[in-house]
């Protein structure tokens, strides 16, 4: 155990990685939850110098963390946010996680709980390519981002990026940001865009606060 | 490998004579020993200490030869050149606890007051004890923080323990199959294994150090009834199944017939060797005792409240002692006091024992935690 473990970032970080951490002042304290390997929270420590912590579901994905020097623990976001304290975090991340939970909108109250902001990433799903698939195929769309079949997805709450809006505003919770992503990386706002940012998106990400 | 660092076998130090050690149970003890070994060297600024905690029937021989059963040390997996607990990077200190039976002052030993062993004589300690005459030591040895407080099983308890009473002398703290509370299992284990040996006539009260009898039967029996709890339902089935003990046949008698039956008796008979029964019963109602839930008004945050420690827990799948859901417990509570924590759940069938065997999975998680440590501390660029 003499050499350290090296952590290995993989070679492009993903696109709505890059985003959120545009979104993230440095030095802030944030939690990723649903964090994976840990290679965002890595990434934000190497280029935000953050004060990381992240919760994570699967074993696998908590052992590597650890292993790697992460704060990571083992926890389900439906369960286990409850016991953060209040405005503990300057950002909670929910990284393509927001479709997996249970009660998304319970999760993203959490989030605003517990972080100053909430950072929200999540697949559109009426971006036209999971439109046309329904349309056309009659079954449920797969495409390069979605692309698990849906008998073992652990996607089990879709919504698209008209749902989300809708949703915050619903909940009183102020958009701060809100960045619409492409199929080809490029990135949209609403407020040029409009509707087809529902139509063209695949991918969408909210930066949110609670309202004063 | 490179060549052993210098480690010294078992030194005895006299402690707490100008300021005597005072017990939970209101007792005070004048001055005690306290009997450890060290591997490593120490750094210039005294800031590499690693205190290893031991379990309930443990002692400070983590990495040198027991001197009564002559078998290696019981964390020799973990302690070394280039192992987790680095000895080329580290100063690993290990001490035997307050009312063990190896050098630390415990039943066994003289009660100043008589000239005679302490026996029953001797005060109820506590976990909170143990760790204070503990501290003790550090001061002894002008380590003003350990780099790192590790233990497993009551040494989980013990590192729970130094960090919510001493959180600045605890940079970092990796409790392993653990919890903040004795469970009533436990407590039912434990008295179990207490009532053998007091009902061994052997025992004799405890009072039994000038006769040239002990309880030996009585201890074996707790012993084996215990270290069933240390395993798991899978990993006994995996060892020993139902397969028979050097025979082909059932015997229609009581002899070991069975593996696992030959296997726990050989379980008890070692154990009584290098064990004192008196010191066992302490021990044991030591754990029972530990409770840092109640210790702070029913709050376990509260234990770790403004904490810089960092954490690491370690539990395992198949530890049915202290279970995921009591180290969990642990995880939340420190989430609730804003710590840094870090939390692993091993996969493994071994049970609770598991901290003690090779398990892969447990190194690099600690591995990776100390690393990440000792750059924040500046001990790793």
């Amino acid at each position: 155990m003499n050499d350290p473990i090296k952590f290995v970032p993989k070679r492009d970080i993903r696109v709505d990685w890059q985003l959120i951490a545009d979104m993230i002042e440095p030095g802030s304290r944030v939690l990723d939850v649903g964090c994976d390997d840990g290679q965002l929270l890595a990434h934000l420590a190497e280029t935000k110098n953050v004060e990381g912590r992240g919760l994570e579901l699967s074993q696998h994905g908590v052992n590597i963390c650890v292993a790697n020097g992460l704060s990571v623990v083992q926890g389900n976001a439906d369960t286990d946010l409850v016991y953060y304290p209040d405005d503990s975090f300057d950002y909670a991340i929910l990284s393509k996680t927001l479709q997996t939970t249970h009660q998304p909108h319970v999760v993203l109250e959490q989030l605003l709980r517990i972080g100053r902001r909430a950072i929200v990433s999540f697949p559109n799903f009426a971006y036209w390519r999971c439109r046309t698939y329904l349309a056309f195929q009659g079954r449920m769309p797969m495409t390069n981002s979605l692309d698990i079949p849906w008998y073992e997805t652990p996607n089990i709450h879709f919504c698209t990026l008209t749902d989300f809006t809708a949703l915050c505003e619903e909940m009183d919770v102020k958009i701060e940001q809100s960045v619409i992503v492409k199929a080809s990386g490029k990135v949209m706002t609403r407020s040029t865009y409009g509707a087809f940012a529902n139509f063209f998106g695949s991918d969408c990400i909210f930066m949110l606060s609670k309202k004063d | 490998m490179s060549i052993s660092p210098p480690h010294s076998d078992n030194q005895t130090v006299i402690l707490g004579r100008e300021t005597p050690l005072k017990l939970d149970c209101g007792v005070t003890l004048d001055a005690i020993s306290m009997a450890y070994c060290t591997y490593g060297t120490l750094n210039a600024d005294k800031s590499n200490a690693i205190l290893i905690c031991h379990a309930l029937t443990g002692d400070q021989f983590a990495a040198s030869r027991q001197p009564v059963t002559g078998k290696n040390g019981w964390w020799e997996m973990m302690i070394g050149p280039g192992k987790v607990l680095d000895t080329d990077r580290y100063f690993i200190v290990c001490s035997n606890v307050l009312g063990g039976c190896m050098g630390t002052t415990g039943p066994g030993d003289i009660d100043p007051k008589t000239s005679k062993p302490y026996g029953l004589n001797f005060p109820i300690i506590t976990i909170g004890d143990m760790v204070r005459a503990q501290a003790m030591l550090q001061d002894h040895l002008g380590i003003k923080s350990w780099f790192s407080v590790i233990g497993g099983s009551m040494g989980g308890m013990q590192t729970l323990q130094w960090a919510s009473a001493y959180p600045e002398r605890v940079f970092s703290a990796i409790p392993i199959a653990c919890a903040a509370r004795h469970s009533a299992q436990n407590i039912a284990f434990h008295e179990v294994g207490r009532q053998a040996v007091m009902a061994d006539p052997n025992w004799q009260g405890g009072d039994y150090y000038a006769s040239d009898k002990r309880p030996t039967a009585g201890l074996a029996v707790a012993r084996m009834a215990a270290h069933v709890t240390y395993l798991s339902e899978a990993a006994l089935h995996r060892k020993f199944g139902r397969n028979l003990q050097d025979r082909d046949n059932l015997t229609y008698g009581f002899d070991a017939d069975f593996q696992v039956e030959s296997y726990l008796r050989y379980q008890g008979i070692n154990f009584v060797d290098r064990f004192d029964a008196n010191s066992y019963l302490y021990i044991t109602r030591a754990m029972d005792y530990f409770d840092l839930v109640e210790d702070h008004g029913g709050s376990l945050a509260s234990a770790f409240e403004g904490t810089k420690t960092r954490f690491c827990i370690v539990s395992f799948t198949s530890d049915w002692l202290f279970p995921t859901s009591e180290n969990k417990e642990i995880v939340h509570a420190l989430i609730a006091a804003a710590a840094n924590v870090s939390f692993v759940e091993v996969e493994t069938d071994k049970g609770h024992d598991a901290f003690l065997l090779d398990t892969p999975e447990m190194f690099k998680t600690i591995d990776g935690f100390l690393q990440s440590s000792a750059k924040s501390r500046g001990l790793i660029a």
